[in-house]
């Protein structure tokens, strides 16, 4: 635990692991501000202290190479870096478009199964009192 | 889950179907390994040999597809012995004569015709299974992605009603879901048919009180597209613009020709996402999102439990949490109603709009989470559903008839494919396969083939070979192995460059629209 004067600061966030729909419990480890590591919840009423191989990797992918770290958008055969600011005008823009044009049922959003309530709850309410479609679906199917 | 993960340590039989349970969750795989600790038998149905099945009392190995032939198979041997609970059945269901009468042509005889499950051996598993005060019954995708997976889950229901294996501590009917938060993005209206828990679009009631809680009026009525008619739509230039937010649908979808041609054609379409992937090539627009450990939220796994995450450190570069990038965005449309500035804001509305969720806060969460339906914040949340009563009242039997699967094995595509997963990867592999521990145990895709049909098409163990079907083919090295039968290959789909879902068959089921990743017709060439 963090505690002053230590050389490191150190903390354990709880959290849930997110590589399947078992949702067991971890600790994740703070180092600085970075992520060091992964350890299981002993008192978790699933895991119970228990954690497979993915679970005990769970941090590992977030510093990958392969994050998206930009806003991009496309200009022709490529997609060039921009701001927040550029890039969801021409996100509400394509949308906005597509719905003026075609009606909203001509507009699609994909949910997700590995974003948070929260997330798939705004994404809905976005698809229906804004653009006025129930065309919103996720991959739970797949 | 009608029932917990815990309490599948109490339970005497467990009933395994389609579900790889070690590899896909491993730690509910732990509690049935200690549930056979402690004496429970286990059977296990699953066309490939698991790891589970070295455990099991039975274990039937069917040919993919033919579930309803066997289902309805167990129906009759518990019927015909005398083994089911009548008096269960008297209080709690009704149709119990249709069913009886529907599963009768289903004799161990016939089931063995066309599953090739040996009669005796599915004699024996249906005596296990309803001879046991406390059975549960655990399943996965081997039994949804079918074109008849909607009846293969009502027969499950069917056997567990049979038996009176519903309610009680150690029974239930048990899906295990997929991805983290499959069961959370149902909850919450990420459907194109309801709201928030369950609560339909086509209903003038919900709409309405829809309409009064997000001060918005007109919303539509009518129900959505799902997610492959979507890509139909497109393919077909009807539907025009498309937002994906944490999704990869050029790795994790049925025919992947088709996607690509699908998403092609839209006039826009925008991605909002952690990593790199394979849609991107295809997108106007790309948003980068944080993972997990940069925001606070929460999801719902399998057995209903709501759980937190946490923000443990910042995101990395610009990306910003899905959350702030929806609500950015219906801002920038000129939308009211998206000024949150947490997702605890977000999560109080949510409670607000959906009973089954009304009880829960994140204060009450902690570190232990809550099953809904949680209907007010003294309620302590439910870990066995349906213990009283079913929500309809009675529990209704639905017999079903025995279908083929769309596309069968013949003479030019002569080998039957089926499709999973690993247990170092995750989906479409875009985080799993960015992970060194991960990576350092398998990073290549492979097909399963019977030392039989190996020896017949001269194809030896390593071997790289051409898997074909009617929509493409992947070239991949074989793995020469009597995990699977005579006639069926396996391929796990995680690896976007030998992608089997390049080969899977978009057929749909009728009711649930989940696409037949189980079956399709293959060949192989050396
Ligand atoms: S630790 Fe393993 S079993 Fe538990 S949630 Fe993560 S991936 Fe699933």
């Amino acid at each position: 635990m963090a505690e002053n004067g230590s050389e490191m600061n150190y903390r354990l966030v709880p959290s849930t692991c997110v590589y399947c729909g078992t949702g067991c419990g971890v600790l994740l480890e703070v180092t600085g501000d970075r992520l060091s590591g992964t350890l299981p919840q002993k008192d978790h009423p699933v895991s119970k202290g228990a954690l497979c191989i993915k679970g005990w990797s769970v941090h590992e992918f977030v510093y990958s190479e392969r994050r998206l770290t930009k806003p991009m958008v496309r200009s022709g055969e490529v997609l060039v870096e921009t701001d927040w600011e550029a890039a969801l005008a021409a996100v509400a823009d394509g949308l906005s478009a597509a719905r003026d044009k075609h009606g909203p049922d001509s507009v699609g959003f994909f949910a997700s199964a590995r974003c948070t309530n929260e997330e798939n709850y705004l994404l809905q309410k976005l698809a229906r009192a804004v653009v006025g479609t129930n065309n919103v679906d996720h991959c739970a199917r797949l | 889950m009608t029932n917990s993960i815990a309490e599948l340590e109490d339970a005497k039989v467990i009933l395994i179907v389609g579900s790889n349970t070690t590899e896909q969750h491993p730690i509910i795989g732990e509690r049935i390994l200690a549930a056979a600790r402690k004496g429970a038998k286990l059977i296990v149905i699953d066309p490939r040999a698991i790891h589970l099945s070295g455990f099991a009392e039975v274990f039937l190995r069917p040919r993919p597809g033919s579930e309803v032939a066997y289902l309805n198979g167990l129906i009759n041997v518990i019927i015909s012995e005398g083994l089911e609970d009548s008096e269960f059945i008297a209080a709690r269901t009704e149709g119990f004569e249709e069913l009886k009468q529907a599963v009768a042509e289903y004799t161990p005889q016939k089931v063995e015709e066309i599953s090739g499950i040996p009669a005796e051996d599915l004699v024996a598993a249906a005596r296990i299974y309803a001879g046991s005060e406390r059975a549960s019954i655990v399943y996965c995708m081997g039994i949804t992605q079918h074109s008849t997976g909607t009846d293969n889950v009502l027969s499950l229901a069917n056997l567990a009603m049979l038996t009176g294996n519903v309610g009680k501590p150690g029974t239930g009917v048990n899906p295990l879901r997929g991805q983290n938060n499959v069961q959370g993005a149902c909850d919450v209206g990420g459907l194109p048919n309801v709201y928030t828990g369950y609560q339909r679009v086509d209903s003038e009631e919900v709409a309405k009180k829809f309409e009064a809680a997000w001060g918005v009026e007109g919303l539509s009525r009518q129900p959505g597209l799902t997610l492959t008619e979507m890509m139909d739509k497109a393919a077909r230039g009807e539907l025009k613009a498309l937002f994906i937010m944490g999704e990869n649908p050029m790795v994790s979808d049925p025919d992947l020709g088709h996607v690509r041609e699908a998403l092609d054609k839209l006039e826009f379409l925008a991605v909002a996402d952690i990593m790199e992937n394979e849609t991107l090539e295809l997108s106007h627009v790309v948003l980068p999102a944080a993972s997990f450990a940069e925001k606070d939220g929460t999801i719902t796994n399998t057995e209903r439990r709501v759980q937190r995450i946490r923000k443990a450190v910042e995101p990395v570069g610009d990306s910003r949490p899905d959350w702030e990038i929806v609500c950015a965005l219906a801002r920038k449309m000129g939308a009211s109603g998206f000024d949150f500035t947490s997702p605890e804001e977000v999560f109080e509305e949510i409670r607000k709009v959906t009973p089954s969720y009304a009880g829960i806060t994140y204060k009450r969460l902690g570190t232990q989470g809550l099953q809904w339906p949680v209907p007010d914040e003294d309620h302590p949340g439910t870990p066995i559903l349906h213990a009283e009563s079913f929500p309809i009242g009675k529990g209704k039997f639905t017999p079903c008839e025995f279908r083929e699967p769309a596309e069968m094995p013949d003479a030019e595509y002569p080998l039957l494919l089926t499709t999973g997963r690993l247990l170092f990867h995750y989906h479409t592999g875009t985080m799993t396969r960015r992970s060194p521990s991960l990576v350092r145990e398998i990073d290549r895709a492979f097909v399963e083939v019977n030392p039989a049909d190996a020896a017949e098409l001269g194809i030896g163990d390593g071997e790289a070979v051409k898997v074909s079907s009617r929509r493409g083919s992947v070239e991949v090295n074989a793995k020469v192995t009597d995990k699977v039968g005579k006639g069926v290959i396996f391929m796990p789909f995680h690896f976007a460059e030998a992608a089997a879902n390049v080969l899977t068959n978009s057929a749909l089921d009728p009711v649930s629209k989940i696409p037949e990743f189980k079956v399709c017709s293959a060949r192989i060439e050396t």
